[in-house]
């Protein structure tokens, strides 16, 4: 089973320790492309947990029996039936939510987070431990993604949760700068994603050092970024 | 992983890939099984999200036949966009021809084929006007070139895709349907053009298409008048 101090480890470690947007930097791919608006955004990540969770359960009870010299290619097999199994899934039994999630599905499969979770977590710890794993890498990818999303979208369109409405009808988004405002491209296109999430990398950075030097201990070492985005 | 003695590396080779094709045959049955389990909910989802669809495109008030079941087999039609066989739908008001519904597909979106339907009227002192258009399936950009559809449109007072209501080819001429950018007459928002680019050139062929043929396609109905 699982301690409450495994718990708090696995937690601490998917939303800020190992943030899989600000510290591993996996899944640009998805992140630039989703992250135009909040709602956008918190979707997507709401997608992706959800197939993480399931993903790091399956990859965890199966492994076993995965030969270590093909194990990559049996990960991406069970990651992609996984994304399939939801997508069709939930177009069938819970189609309202299909209409909202739909399109985002499929997408998660070009995250590079949920091979690389699989590939150090799940296939070495017991089911449980990974299916928190995969659902709080995807929590910390839940707020990093909101967070930027609903920055990008309030520089380049003014509003906040624009799209809302497909979600829960009876909700409107938020007008936050005047109507006239022009708008600003840049935080829309892929570029602008990049530049601000180097600077949310370089506050969350900015948070560890102050909090290191309070504590008298040297800066942690940044984790070292994988070759795959 | 323990073996009792160390294995050559055919045997390596030839056990690990019979585990590999183990995994992919469990895998494929499990997806194959799902979609045979799931295919007649999605196909009547799929069903009542065209009807829905349909009433955006054709206000309910231009018609009074039953729209549904006088559908019309097409070959491929180029300008529709078509390469596999599509149905086109008649609607008919006080048994005179009021409207036709198309399925036409923009090949050239900014990623892969913009499915949408065409409603174009017949009736008396409106034939060749645009009743609406709908886009029924794409994969524009979430919160870029999405905005096509008026469900994802920002602007719920005056969506985009409403630009083609009322439209036709007497009011605006054929070589004026492009964006604004092109130097036509539709709109697009800045960054975002090639999406409304492609809907703006496959409605022209579609209504086209139909101007020329519709007198055509409402004949067969007249032959086939005693089946509906």
């Amino acid at each position: 089973m699982i301690t409450w101090q495994e718990f708090k480890d696995i937690f601490l470690n998917g939303t800020w320790r190992q943030n899989s947007s600000l510290v591993q930097i996996l899944g640009m791919c998805p992140l630039l492309a989703m992250t135009t608006t909040l709602v956008n955004g918190a979707m997507l990540s709401l997608a992706t947990i959800l197939v993480m969770a399931l993903s790091g359960l399956v990859v965890s009870l199966l492994r076993n029996l995965i030969p270590y010299e093909i194990r990559i290619p049996v990960f991406i097999l069970i990651a992609a039936a996984l994304v399939t199994m939801v997508d069709l899934g939930m177009n069938a039994f819970m189609h309202d939510m299909y209409l909202i999630l739909g399109i985002f599905i499929p997408l998660i499969i070009t995250n590079c987070i949920v091979l690389a979770r699989i590939e150090v977590f799940a296939a070495k710890q017991s089911p449980l431990q990974s299916f928190f794993d995969g659902a709080f890498m995807g929590t910390g990818m839940l707020w990093t993604l909101s967070l930027l999303g609903g920055i990008r979208e309030l520089i380049g369109n003014g509003t906040l949760f624009s799209g809302i409405e497909a979600v829960v009808p009876s909700l409107h988004h938020l007008q936050l700068l005047p109507e006239s405002y022009p708008g600003f491209m840049l935080a829309v296109l892929p570029p602008g994603a990049f530049i601000l999430l180097g600077c949310l990398i370089a506050t969350k950075n900015w948070i560890e050092a102050r909090a290191a030097a309070r504590a008298k201990l040297p800066p942690p070492t940044p984790a070292n970024a994988a070759g795959c985005h | 992983m323990t073996f009792g003695k160390e294995p050559s590396a055919t045997g390596l080779a030839i056990r690990t890939a019979v585990i590999l094709v183990l995994f992919v045959s469990v895998f494929t049955a499990a997806l194959a099984i799902l979609h045979s389990l799931t295919e007649p909910a999605i196909r009547a989802s799929a069903a009542e999200e065209e009807m829905r669809a349909i009433n955006d495109a054709l206000p309910r008030e231009l018609y009074d036949s039953d729209l549904l079941a006088d559908k019309i087999e097409l070959p491929p039609t180029a300008d529709l966009g078509q390469d596999q066989p599509s149905v086109a739908y008649r609607a008919h008001r006080g048994g005179l021809p009021a409207a036709l519904v198309l399925k036409a597909i923009a090949p050239d979106g900014y990623s892969g084929k913009i499915h949408m339907l065409v409603a174009v009227r017949v009736d008396a002192g409106h034939v060749g006007e645009l009743a609406g258009v709908r886009v029924t399936e794409h994969k524009e950009t979430p919160g870029l070139g999405d905005y096509i559809d008026p469900k994802k449109d920002k602007n719920k007072a005056h969506p985009w895709i409403d630009q083609f209501d009322g439209q036709s080819f007497a009011k605006l001429p054929e070589k004026t349907w492009k964006v604004k950018k092109d130097g036509g007459q539709f709109d697009s928002i800045a960054g975002a053009t090639v999406s409304p680019r492609a809907v703006v050139k496959a409605v022209k062929k579609a209504l086209a298409w139909a101007d020329a043929n519709q007198e055509r396609l409402f004949a067969a109905t007249d032959k086939k008048g005693g089946q509906r």
